[in-house]
This record gives C-alpha cells, structure tokens and sequence, in this order.
C-alpha cells in the first residue's frame, strides 16, 4: 500500500478545507470500500480525511414530515430505524439487501452511495479501465460481463479501446432505493452548502468515466434527506442474484405504488445491477400512471423502458439474460405491492 | 507515516505508534499477539476477522488503525474471565459447530453481534414483516451468519448453536 498521511480534522468545514486543499486527497467513511481500493491499488492518495465521526450520527424528523440522515448512520442503523421501516421499506429492504450485518455496521449512509464498481477489471490493477487509469481503454469489452450494464449503454457494440467506453454498473442497493424515493443530498463543498437531487448525484460515463458523480473533489456528503412521501408506505425492494444472500444484485428492483381500485394513481420505480447510475425507470413509470394495476401492464411497462437495453457480449456468455430477468422482476415486484393492497 | 492511538482490547488499554495503513487486524495479531481474530481473505469478504468494536459486530480487516483511536474491542480471547466460556462459546461446543475452528472465533463473535442485534429488535433480510420483532429462525440465523463463511461447512451445527445461545433451543 502507497503511503498516505491521516487527517481527522475537528469539525466538517476543516475537513472540506484540508480536501480541497490536497489535490490527491480523499474522504474516509467506514472504509469497507476504500479501505479494501487502498489495498488493490485501485486507490492511491496521499491524504485519507477521515469523517465517520465529524458528519451527524442522527436521524432527525424534519418539518414536512420527511427525515434527515446524517452520513456518519451507519447502513445497520438506518435499516433498524422504526421510522424507516414504517414508512419507507423499500431502503430497509435494500440496506438489508446489501453485504452482511459486519460490513453495515460499519458502512456509513455517505460512503454508501459512493462505493465504486465492482467491475472485476476496476479492482484489477494489471487490466485497461478507463474507470481507473482514464485512456487505458475497456478490459471489460468481451469479457465477464454478467454483471455489467445493459441500460445507459450505447446502441453500438463498445469499443474496448476507447477512451469514453465503460460498461460497470453501480452496485449499491441502497442507492436503487434513494433514486425510487427521490432523496436529497446535502453536500458541504469549498463554495458552502448545498443540496441536489438523489437522482442528479451519479452519472453516466459520458466521455469521462473516471467520475461516478457529479461531486467536486472536496464536496462532502453531510447528510440524505428523505421527502415525505405516504406512497412509500407501501414499497419494496427485490434483488436478484447469485446466491440466495450476501452477494451483489444482477438486477434489482425498487418500487413503490399507489392504487386506486383497479387504476395506477402513483408509482415509483428505480433499477440496480443495470447501469452506470442507479436507474430511475421515468418511462416505465409514465406507462404504469393512470393505467390499470394488471400484470399485463405492469408487464408493457417493464418493456417500454427496458426497450432500448444494450445486452454485452461476454466471454461468459454475455448478459442478455437481464433483459427477460429484468422484464419478470419488474412485474412480479408491481403485483406484489397491488396484492399487498387488496388484503 | 506514523500516528499515535490508544485502543483497549479485551479490557486492556495499548498506547502505541502506528503506520497509518495498519489494518487493526495486522495490528491485534502482529503487533499485540492476539491472533484470535483470523486473516481469511483480507477484503472483508469471509468474515474470520469478526470482532465486537465499540459494542457492534465488525470486521477488522478493512479498519485502519488510526481511525478507530480510542475504540474498544473484544475479541473472541476475551468474550469471558479467564478460564470460562461465553454462553456463545459453550454452544458451539455443545453442538459441534466447527471442524477445523479457523473461521470459529469469528463466527462466535458474530454471533454474540447477532444476538445483541435481535434484542434490540434489528431486523434482516429475512425479516418477512419489518415491523414486527424478529424471531431466531433458522432462516433468519442462516441470514444474519451470511458474512462468516466456514470452508468446512459447519453450517448445519452453527445454526442450531447460534440458537440455543439466544435461548431459542
Ligand atoms: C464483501 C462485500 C460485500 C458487499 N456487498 C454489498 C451489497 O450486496 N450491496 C451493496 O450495496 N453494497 C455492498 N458492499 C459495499 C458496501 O455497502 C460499501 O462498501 C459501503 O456501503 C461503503 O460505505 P463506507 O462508509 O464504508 O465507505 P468508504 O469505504 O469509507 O468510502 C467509499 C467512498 O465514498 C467516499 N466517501 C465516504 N464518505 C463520504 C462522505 N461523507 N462524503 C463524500 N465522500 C465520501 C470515500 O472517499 C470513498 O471514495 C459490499 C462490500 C463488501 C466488502
Ligand atoms: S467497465 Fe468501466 S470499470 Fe469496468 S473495466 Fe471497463 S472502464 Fe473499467
Ligand atoms: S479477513 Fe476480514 S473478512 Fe476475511
Ligand atoms: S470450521 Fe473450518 S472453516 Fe469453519
């Protein structure tokens, strides 16, 4: 491991200031994903900022009726949360979804969202990753590709040599959850405070697929919000994946629904294990709302968004098969919340 | 570079010097002799390093040192006084719950977490309805064990132990 100097500075402004001031520098949470990027080489700074405990360790109500996550909770105790639990299951569910109680006991709500792919070629020092090592081109490209991304992908096959190819997905469960929910992040930076959408927060690789976020170096998490939102009251969040528990989701899905009788009022649908950044199905949804609550639509809502996915070819036989995956877990996780409300 | 830090690990306080990329499980088994907690795979995928930090669960393998000063571990040595078994400990043997014991200690710190964690009502993946009070079924013990693997496949034995120590069985 490259040496680094270590900085736990006594309040989060210093510790904005003392980032941004070290262009090599970067922010430590719970270290479960840093920690282990440090070992690969993946991560190579000079200056590790540690803010497990100067960010907020509480979840406060505020005054709409929603609730503000400070970044030092830990996965474990935001899963616990009875406010959680009630009123928004689905990220209960998908915290829960996520590693093992050891790793969410130390995995914070601000690192989460911002671990990095575990594209296999990412945290493969000797392979190209343009994630990594920006120009070095895409090792994944006709490689293992089952958990790589088919949405958000272009329409042509990827060039592996490329400087702008990257096919990863990102793998946080919680953060499928935050995308359906349409949190807030609250972001101390070196211009002050600010707030962004959840959804605004990852991005597609672009022509720079170094970047995950559109976080500037020294822009620190300090908190999630969660709006209020009484549709929540009935969501859920389902994973698909290798083994039965403790890996991560070759698709998951969260949703949240609201129906009237036989007729879609609301709904609310993200996807993981699919894309660059934690999907927000918008077509799906505009299909799914003021349509009826059948299995058939849920079904044609599912193929509307899914419509322009790009499965990969792969040496382990590619990963078309979370096209039809995706299809059938979207809409058994809709019936599952319609029939949630009729009994 | 060098850092200072106090630790106490199983009720005895260190003040020591440290290289800031020291993981707290090189330093509790290199550099304080305590190797209960075990080196598995060193990227918090198996779960041999398991110990109770500041009263939760946690592994130690991807805890640099420097920021956990001041922190108090227990590990599986110092579950129970000298001499004396942990209820945890006392199950798995009553069970046979190892074979080769490499991934024991641990399994018997996750569990004794575990515990702890159904009796304040945490609920997991197998919580069918999360907001009731979970229960130490078999389904949800299997779950909540997911990040301790045993190579020897113990499983089968470390369940019903995980249970009779929760006072299930
Ligand atoms: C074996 C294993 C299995 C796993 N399985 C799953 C799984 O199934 N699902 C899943 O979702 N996750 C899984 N994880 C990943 C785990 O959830 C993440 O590692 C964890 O949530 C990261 O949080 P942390 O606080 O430890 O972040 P850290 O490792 O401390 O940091 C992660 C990144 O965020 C940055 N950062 C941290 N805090 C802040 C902040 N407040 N503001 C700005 N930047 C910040 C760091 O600089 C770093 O780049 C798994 C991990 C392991 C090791
Ligand atoms: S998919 Fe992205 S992260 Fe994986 S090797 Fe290609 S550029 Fe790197
Ligand atoms: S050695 Fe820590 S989890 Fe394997
Ligand atoms: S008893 Fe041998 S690894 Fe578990």
């Amino acid at each position: 491991m490259k040496p680094f100097a270590f900085a736990r500075p006594g309040s989060v402004a210093e510790a904005v200031r003392e980032v941004s001031a070290e262009p090599n520098a970067v922010f430590l949470g719970g270290g479960t994903n840093l920690v282990d990027h440090l070992k690969l080489g993946v991560a190579r700074p000079d200056l590790v900022v540690d803010v497990r405990t100067l960010t907020s360790r509480e979840t406060t109500d505020t005054a709409d009726g929603g609730l503000l996550v400070g970044a030092a909770v830990s996965n474990s105790e935001l899963a616990a949360d009875r406010r959680v639990r009630e009123h928004y299951p689905v990220l209960a569910q998908a915290l829960l979804a996520g590693a093992n109680g050891q790793l969410r006991n130390l995995a914070t709500v601000g690192g989460n969202p911002l671990q990095r792919t575990r594209c296999v070629y990412f945290q493969d020092v000797t392979t190209a990753c343009n994630k990594r090592e920006p120009g070095s081109g895409c090792a994944a490209v006709g490689g293992y590709t089952r958990y790589h991304a088919v949405l958000g992908v272009p329409a042509a096959l990827p060039d592996a040599t490329a400087a702008d190819t990257c096919i990863a997905t990102h793998p946080s469960d919680m953060a499928v959850a935050l995308a359906a929910l349409d949190a807030v992040v609250h972001v101390l930076g070196p211009q002050g405070a600010r707030t962004l959408p959840f959804r605004e927060l990852h991005r597609l690789p672009g022509d720079d697929p170094s970047r995950d976020t559109v976080l500037g170096h020294g822009d620190l998490v300090t908190a999630i919000e969660l709006p209020p939102l009484p549709m929540a009251a009935r969501s859920t969040y389902r994973k698909v994946r290798d083994r039965a528990s403790y890996a991560f989701a070759l698709v998951s899905v969260a949703a949240a629904l609201d129906v009237d009788g036989d007729t879609v009022r609301d709904v609310r649908l993200a996807l993981g294990g699919v894309a660059h950044v934690p999907w927000r199905a918008t077509r799906a949804e505009e299909v799914l709302r003021g349509g009826p609550a059948t299995e058939h639509a849920f079904r044609a809502a599912a193929e509307a968004e899914l419509a322009a996915a790009q499965p990969q070819p792969g040496v382990d036989g590619g990963n078309g098969f979370k096209i039809p995956l995706l299809t059938r877990t979207i809409t058994a996780t809709l019936r599952d919340l319609t029939e949630g409300a009729t009994s | 570079m060098d850092a200072d830090i106090r630790l106490t690990v199983d009720g005895e306080l260190h003040e020591l010097t440290v290289d800031t990329r020291t993981t707290l499980l090189d330093l509790l088994r290199e550099r304080l002799g305590n190797t209960s907690p075990k080196k598995g795979c060193d990227h918090g995928q198996c779960g041999a390093c398991t110990v109770i930090l500041d009263g939760e669960r946690a592994l130690l393998c991807l805890a640099l040192a420097v920021a956990h000063d001041g922190a108090e571990i227990t590990t599986a040595n110092g579950l129970a006084p000298e001499g004396e078994l942990h209820p945890v400990q006392q199950a798995f043997l009553d069970h046979d719950a190892f074979q080769c014991g490499y991934c024991t200690p641990g399994q018997v710190c996750s569990a004794v977490g575990l515990l702890s964690e159904v009796d304040r009502g945490w609920p997991s993946h197998a919580t069918a309805d999360l907001t009731s009070d979970p229960e130490l079924s078999d389904a949800e013990v299997s779950e909540r064990m997911s990040g301790n693997l045993c190579r020897c496949a113990a499983y089968a034995t470390i369940t019903p132990a995980v249970q009779q120590a929760g006072g299930a069985r």
